[in-house]
Parts: structure tokens; sequence; C-alpha cells
């Protein structure tokens, strides 16, 4: 059978339906009209017309999170690329499977300053996990397949990949051929751990006295939370989880002891730093976690199980390191316990628990409800209840992000989506969009706050155009909330620059996009709302919630003290 | 410490200034860098020497392994190694007396004059690096140094271990 011949804008879109793309994020401009046309005559791959190019990345990245498929963004050569730069930042820190188009100047202008010329594969070349500089159409399948491939094996990461103008010429025609096996001889992400090392840690972990599971945004990306709950389950142990690992096991299971680090539980961090042996899976002890790392866990022996040996011994030292896809390992380790001879020691486990049950008695999540404001925690346990856990939470970057992640308990891998790495304020509308695309059927909710909303609001007409009905919960406090607690804790109160002025409207400014606004003061009128606004299945409702300005997140680690140095409350030590 | 990288990768244009990048994100300072091809034209291999904290290198050297066009790197520092390095120098030689000192110097360490100006020599030597310093130095007891140039290092495995694809 012959190829039909085609140009090479229409190899691209050829391409991403070869690959079961289903949505591509993105923005015309004059280096990919060619591409643009290419895409206005077929139905296989459907476009997503945003507003701004970093909302773009989001909305991928959104998608790329709740399905674990890669998110893929479209965008014109100069400041189309250079507004992606956010987005790629933001899937790059946290391993989130993305595949960047972006249009270049044609190759015989590329370095002439050209209009809209930017080198973006050297301007993203830090936050990349690999890039192309596509020069040849016929390459173009192989290209993608290529940047496919990487994007979603071993670690995943954000691939870039450059089309100057010419290689998309309608005028010039090539056959289609793409390779169905990519084989990179320089790329090959390590898959089985080391048996020895799986037998080490086995051991160390049947033999230890107190032992604790710590797992991460690893064991969401591998689809592993099932293993991951049965080998807790089998050995009995708590668990605790990073930010980027909620919903990895449930956030209700018995063994589950809260998030850890800078805001997470008491009973979370105390059992960290009492363990004598810590499994840690998928993490990468990330500064947000271990608070000092010469303080760090001094008793405990660290298993550390990653698919990416630079996490490994990056921060902390990893006594028994494991190299290896978790998917591979879970089963590896678990077979090696089953089949061991050693036994837990139960009794010691029963004062472990014990211990840790004291330092849950303290209640380190409870607050003060006296005051007339909404309290901020109030509202994501009203949420909680309104939307029966089931949910798919997005949220921004901040205060109202942490409340989220301790007072939102998640039932399942991928039901929470937060910048956790990068931090980036502006990601949870459009990422809660790209998650309502995917999961229409869904709840879709942003969890955010009058700052973040603000840095892509412009993306409610994009809600609109496509009839995206995700439902926005502000926590509406006229500051930059995580700002001002610092200012509050560490600088005497001086609130510079963190209030936030000349607010809009919010409940005008939905509807003039033609979405619903509804603005929430009292508490009574609290839980009403948010039903109502889960009523409402077939429109954006945009919930301006008036909430205690003063309220800070706690509890929190104490600078340059050990993982376990914690405020509880304003001036209360752990 | 000082670290010698020998690293074989991919023959792909950018995969060097990735490289590159991990060293000056960390503000670490390249004190030689030689890249080339090999005999196989699809690979380069790149020499680095470089100086800084054990652990930032140890976690460079895994940065550099991650990437994508990466095939293999080597610290030869930590083996049995053999390490070359080329330099050219022009210095003054406008006298029987600077000339004759010069030519002394050259062959005590091995080297060749390549080039005679009407005022300057040109010199060459291969060696280690700190006999190359050495050779700057006694150099300059004798004349003016007016132009140095060097390849910076490149090194091999002792014995039959190599570092191939």
């Amino acid at each position: 059978m012959t190829n039909k011949k085609m140009s090479g804008a229409a190899l691209v879109i050829r391409a991403l339906k070869e690959l079961n793309i289903e949505y591509i994020f993105g923005y015309p401009g004059g280096s990919v009209l060619d591409i643009y046309d290419a895409l206005f005559v077929q139905d296989d791959v459907k476009h997503i017309l945003v507003r701004h190019e970093q909302a773009a990345t989001h909305m991928a990245d959104g998608y790329a999170r709740a399905t674990g498929k890669v998110g893929v963004v479209l965008a014109t050569s100069g400041p189309g690329a250079t507004n992606c730069v956010t987005g790629i930042a933001t899937a790059y820190m946290d391993s989130i499977p993305m595949v960047v188009l972006s249009g270049q100047v044609p190759t015989s202008l590329i370095g002439d300053d050209a209009f809209q010329e930017t080198d973006i594969v050297g301007c993203s070349r830090p936050i990349v996990k690999h890039s192309f500089n596509c020069r040849d159409a016929h390459k173009i399948p192989e290209i993608l397949a290529k940047a496919f491939y990487l994007a979603a094996s071993g670690r995943p990461g954000p691939v870039v990949v450059e089309l100057p103008k010419d290689i998309l010429n309608p005028a010039l025609e090539f056959e289609f051929s793409m390779p169905t096996d990519i084989k990179m001889r320089s790329y090959n992400p390590s898959k089985k751990g080391h048996p020895k090392q799986i037998k080490k840690a086995a051991q160390t972990i049947l033999n230890a006295k107190k032992l604790v599971v710590y797992s991460g945004g690893g064991v969401v990306l591998s689809n592993t939370s099932e293993q991951l709950t049965h080998l807790v389950e089998s050995l009995n142990s708590p668990i605790t989880n990073t930010l980027m690992g909620l919903g990895g096991i449930s956030g209700t299971h018995p063994n589950f002891v809260g998030m850890l680090g800078m805001h997470g539980s008491l009973e979370a961090n105390k059992a960290m730093a009492g363990a004598d042996v810590i499994l840690a899976l998928g993490v990468r002890f990330d500064d947000r976690v271990t608070n000092n790392v010469n303080k760090f866990c001094p008793n405990a022996t660290i298993i550390h199980v990653d698919v990416d040996p630079t996490s490994i011994s990056k921060t902390i030292h990893a006594h028994i390191p494991v190299v290896g896809d978790l998917a591979t390992v879970f089963s590896q380790l678990q077979a090696e316990i089953d089949s061991s001879e050693l036994q837990i020691d139960r009794a010691s486990q029963e004062d472990w628990w014990r211990q840790i049950n004291n330092w849950r008695d303290q209640k380190c999540m409870s607050y003060s409800k006296d005051s007339q404001k909404i309290k901020p925690q109030t509202v994501i346990e009203t949420l909680y209840k309104v939307t029966q856990g089931d949910a798919y939470i997005s949220s921004d970057v901040g205060q109202h992000q942490m409340f989220a992640a301790q007072y939102y308990p998640f039932a399942k891998p991928r039901q929470w989506i937060n910048s956790g790495g990068l931090g980036t304020m502006g990601f949870g509308l459009p990422a809660a969009m790209g998650v309502k695309l995917a999961f229409p059927e869904k709840e879709s909710v942003v969890v955010t706050g009058d700052g973040s909303i603000q840095m892509n609001i412009q993306e409610l007409s994009t809600c609109m155009q496509y009839g995206l009905p995700v439902k926005i919960v502000s926590l509406n406090n006229r500051s930059l909330g995580m700002v001002r607690q610092w200012q509050d804790m560490v600088y005497s109160g001086r609130h510079s620059f963190s209030y936030m002025e000349s607010l809009p409207d919010f409940v005008k400014l939905a509807e003039s996009y033609g979405h619903v606004g509804i603005r929430v003061d009292k508490i009574e009128e609290l839980e009403p709302a948010l039903t109502k606004a889960m009523s409402i299945k077939d429109r954006l409702v945009f919930l301006d919630i008036n909430i205690d300005e003063t309220e800070h997140v706690y509890p929190m680690q104490i600078k340059t003290g050990a993982i376990d140095d914690m405020w509880l409350k304003k001036g209360v030590k752990a | 410490m000082r670290r010698i990288l020998s690293i074989i990768l991919e023959n792909e244009p950018g995969a060097l200034s990735r490289i590159i990048g991990l060293f000056s994100q960390r503000a670490y300072n390249i004190d030689s860098l030689t890249v080339g091809t090999t005999d196989d034209k699809s690979i380069s291999r790149i020499t680095i020497t470089t100086q800084g904290s054990e652990k930032i290198l140890e976690q460079i050297t895994k940065q550099v392994n991650k990437l994508v066009d990466v095939l293999k790197i080597l610290d030869l520092t930590e083996v049995s190694h053999i390490e070359r390095e080329l330099i050219l120098i022009k210095v003054t030689a406008n006298n029987e007396k600077s000339r004759a000192a010069v030519t002394r110097v050259t062959d005590v360490f091995g080297g060749s004059i390549l080039d005679m100006g009407k005022t300057t020599y040109t010199l060459q030597l291969v060696s280690s690096t700190e006999k190359l310093a050495s050779f700057i130095d006694s150099l300059k007891n004798e004349t003016d140094i007016i132009e140095v140039v060097r390849s910076g290092a490149l090194g091999l495995n002792r014995g039959d271990k190599a570092l191939r694809v």
C-alpha cells in the first residue's frame, strides 16, 4: 500500500493521531499556521484554544496528572513558546509527562533575531527531560514518537519539540512513516531493582521495630497505589505521604498518619523522627519534607526506592538504595517479604503504634472555630462533605493549597492535582479544566485564593467557549496568605505587599464571562452555597468565600530544626 | 578535589550544552573541556576537568549520566589512567641568549619547536597537565611568553579496560 504524501504540518497531526492523542492545548501564531490549517481539516485530534500559553501547559499538565497520559501543548514561536516556560518547569519539577510542540521561524532565519524568534530549546534546556530541534520534515513522525516515549517512560517529564516553519510548508510533501517500537541506545530506564538490594531491604523491613513507610509522587505516577496499600497492610506499618503522594494510599486508611513535612501532621513527622527504618518509595527527600538535613532522622536506616538514580542520596544518604520502577520493585519486595523466614516483631510494633496513637491523640489538625469569620479549614471540610470525598481537587499555591492537602482526605491517587515542586500560582484553574476535559462526568474543583486565581483568570473565557463547568472555591482573604503568614511569623507582622488592594467583584467577573458567581460571607451560607454549586452540573460556578484573613497554616516546622520541630499553634511548640 | 570526567554521548547538536549547563547551574567552573568524534562518527567523546566538593560532583556525574544523549560516563580520577594534554606556546626569542635558553628548556621537557619567527619561537609539548605547568614556569624564567593555547586534558583507562558502547 502506498502512503499518501502529505505536508510536514499534516505529518505532525497524523503522528498525534497515531499516538492516540485526544486533546492538544494551544494558541495559534505565525510560525504554526500550517499546523493549525492541518488541524482544521480533521476531527481526530481535538484542539482547545486557551487565552494564554501558560494556561495551555497547565491544562495539559492537569489532564496528564488525572489520566496518566501525556499532555500535549502547541504554541507558536517567540512569545508563545516563552509563555510556556513556567508550565514546562512546573511539569518538570513534578515529573509530569508532557510534550510541547513549539513553532520556530524558518530555518534560513534562525539566529538572525527574526520576528518572533526565540531559542526555545535553549530557554527550556534546564527544565526539560529532553528536547528536539526538528530540521527535516520526514523525521517529524519519528521525533514525535521519541518525544512521547521519553515523556512517559522512566521518570516522566516534559519534552520540547521545535518545528521551524519551512519544514511544515504545505507545498512540500512527504510519505508518512512512523516507528512502532522506539529504541534508543543511550536511554534505558531501569526497571527491576537489584535482587541483592531487594533482599537487604526486605530483611531490614522485617527486622524493624519502628518502621515508617514514606511514599510520594512516584507511587501516583507509577500507578502502584494498590501494591502500596497491600504492602502497608501486610506489614501493618504506619504510612505517611508527601504532598505529591497524597492519595497513594487512602487518606482515611487506618495506617495513614497524614502528610509529612513543613505543614505535615505531628504524628507523621514524629513517626519519621522516631523511626528505626524508613522505607522511602518514589520520594526525593525534598527540603519541604526534611527540614534541616543535618538533624534528619538520625536513628533510621533508610531504604530508598526510586526510578531515578539522581534522586537517591541527593539530600539524604540512603543506606539501602534501590533503583527501579516501583511497579516492578513492589512485586519483587512483596515476594521477598512473603517468602522470608523472618517475622515482624509484633510486640515492638504494638509499642510503636501505641506511641503513634499518643501523638495522634494530640489532634494537631484541630483549630479554633469560635470566630464569626469563616475559617479556611471549615471550607475544605465542608467541600469534602458536600462532594463526598469524590471530587478531583486541583489547587493553586499558598495557604489554601496546604489546607486542601490537610483537610480533604484523598481516597484515590490522581485525585489531588497540585504544583508541589515548583509551587506555581495560577496552576489551579487551567489544571482543573484539563481534568474536566478528561473526566466530564466527575466533579472538578479548583481550590484557590484571591491571589492565585488572578494569575490565570483569563481562562474563565476558555471555560465558556468549551463548556467546562469546573467549580472554583476561592478562599478570599484579601491577602497573599502564605506570604502574610511568613511576614507575621518572621518579619514582625510587616505585611510588605501581601495585601491585595482593588480586588475585582469576583461574582460579577464570573457573570461577565457567562458563569455563575456566588459570594459567601457568613458561615451559615457556606454549606448551602457549596451544595448549590455542586448541583449546577452544566455551568461553571465561582464561589468567592470571604474567609478569616488572620488564619495561619499549622502545624509548621520550625526553620533549621529537625523534621519534628514544629509549631502546633501560634506560640505552641510540639 | 580535581576530577577528570570522560563522557561518551550521541553526536547530536545541543548535547554538549546540556552537559555544560549542569556545571554552570551550580556555578562550577570547568577547568578544561575537549570534545571530538571517535572512530564511530555517531559518537562524541568529551573530557572535562573540574574541581569541587565530592558530593556535588557525584550529583553532577549522576545528572550527566541521566541525560538522554549520554551513553556512558567515567570518572578517570577513580581508576588507573593515562592523562595527556597538548600545549602550544609562542615565546620571545629575539637574540642568541634567549633562543638558546628556549631551545634548552624545550629539549629538557621533550617538547619541540614548531615554528620560528623573526623574534619568536612557537613550541609544542604533550605531557601531563602538571608537567605543562612547570614547562610554562621554566620558560618564564628565560623569556617572555606571548601566547598560550592548551588542548585540555585527555585521558584513557590503563590496561585493557575501555570506555566503549
